[in-house]
């Protein structure tokens, strides 16, 4: 579990370093995960080591955004007199957006004979 | 027996309250959305809110105490980001034969989520400023915040639209795909992970770790996207 941990930790760090050293508007994280994406392609035995912890800590991806949800409770006044024509937004954006991903998403499969994962 | 007042100024003091609030709020949390079937409504995310906002308030407590303790799970959102590959890898056959459906899914999620947002905004009179903190709402935060600020929108602004994006995105998409007849667990995890950021991509995980794999796919390539699209979005409503 350790080794595990270090592993995912070092491999953020190396995504921090990078994205600012190089300044690209992709964040650390995100580039440590492509980093460990390439390092268990690499290496089975990596990916076996690395799995049951990393499932460990995403089985509770949820509980990661509880504090910063807190923090948006005391800024929601900030949101002021625009606050209903946000929520108008933010709904029908999120709405319209989840629908023209998931349906391009399933045309594109259909017209390229694709079945889905039956067998998977 | 010392007085509670004395007691509880200790505690208040140290990390371990609040750390230990945020642990037991969200236990309640998915407890809650566990006795309920997993209804989208019961969001442990939104239950936890709910009930540590209640109790600062109740207790007068600031939200940078409350985060002193809190910062320790906040924390993990990055090793978390980094374990996503996890499932990524385990999906990879999965992902590589849908290679087309994610880039169309990619392209067209990505390009509604930001021009939706900007086209309403506009219409409803909003400033250039705020169509900016507006514009990068479905990308993960760290990312969302600093296109918000270098389009000169409001980072802080920006965090409160990104984490309301999210829940929204997590408690609308299972009604929206059964309503949509949409059953492909692929598609409906993609198109989560590209609208709702990290927030839907653990709401995907809860339904299906296929669609949970494909949504933590399609948060990170949205967040590498937004940041080239948005300004160009922004350019077409100033």
């Amino acid at each position: 579990m350790i080794h595990a941990l270090t592993l995912i930790l070092a491999c953020q760090l190396a995504g921090e370093a990078l994205t600012r050293f190089f300044g690209w508007p992709a964040p650390g994280p995100v580039l440590g995960m492509a980093l460990l994406f390439a390092l268990m392609l690499a290496s089975a035995r990596l990916a076996a080591l690395v799995t049951p912890t990393g499932e460990g800590i995403l089985r509770h991806l949820s509980l990661l955004f509880v504090p910063a949800g807190v923090g948006v409770v005391g800024h929601l006044q900030q949101l002021g007199a625009y606050g209903l024509g946000f929520a108008l937004v933010l709904v029908v954006s999120t709405v319209l957006a989840l629908a023209v991903g998931a349906g391009a998403f399933v045309a594109v499969a259909r017209l390229t004979g694709d079945k889905g994962d039956r067998d998977a | 027996m010392r007085e509670f007042a004395e007691i509880w100024s200790y505690l208040a003091a140290s990390p371990l309250i609040w750390l230990s609030a945020t642990l037991i709020a969200y236990l309640i949390g998915d407890a809650l959305a566990q006795a309920a079937g997993r209804a989208p409504l019961v969001n442990p995310v939104l239950v936890a809110v709910i009930l540590l906002a209640a109790l600062l308030w109740g207790t007068q407590t600031s939200y940078a105490t409350y985060f002193e303790g809190a910062q320790f799970v906040h924390f993990l959102l990055g090793p978390a980001t980094v374990a996503l590959a996890i499932p990524l890898w385990h999906q990879r056959h999965a992902v590589r034969r849908a290679f087309l459906p994610v880039c169309a899914a990619l392209l067209a999620g990505s390009v509604t989520a930001v021009l939706s947002a900007l086209a309403i905004g506009y219409a409803l009179g909003l400033s250039p400023q705020l169509l900016a903190t507006l514009a990068p709402k479905s990308t993960t935060a760290p990312v969302a915040l600093g296109i918000s600020e270098s389009l000169g929108g409001s980072p802080t602004l920006t965090a409160v639209l990104v984490i309301l994006t999210g829940m929204i995105g997590a408690i609308v998409v299972t009604p929206l795909m059964n309503a949509l007849r949409i059953r492909d667990w692929r598609a409906r995890g993609f198109a989560v992970g590209v609208a709702a950021h990290g927030i839907g991509t653990a709401r995907a995980f809860q339904v299906n770790p296929q669609a949970g794999a494909f949504a933590g796919i399609g948060m990170a390539l949205n967040a590498m996207l937004t940041a080239f699209l948005a300004p160009w979005a922004l350019g077409l409503f100033l």
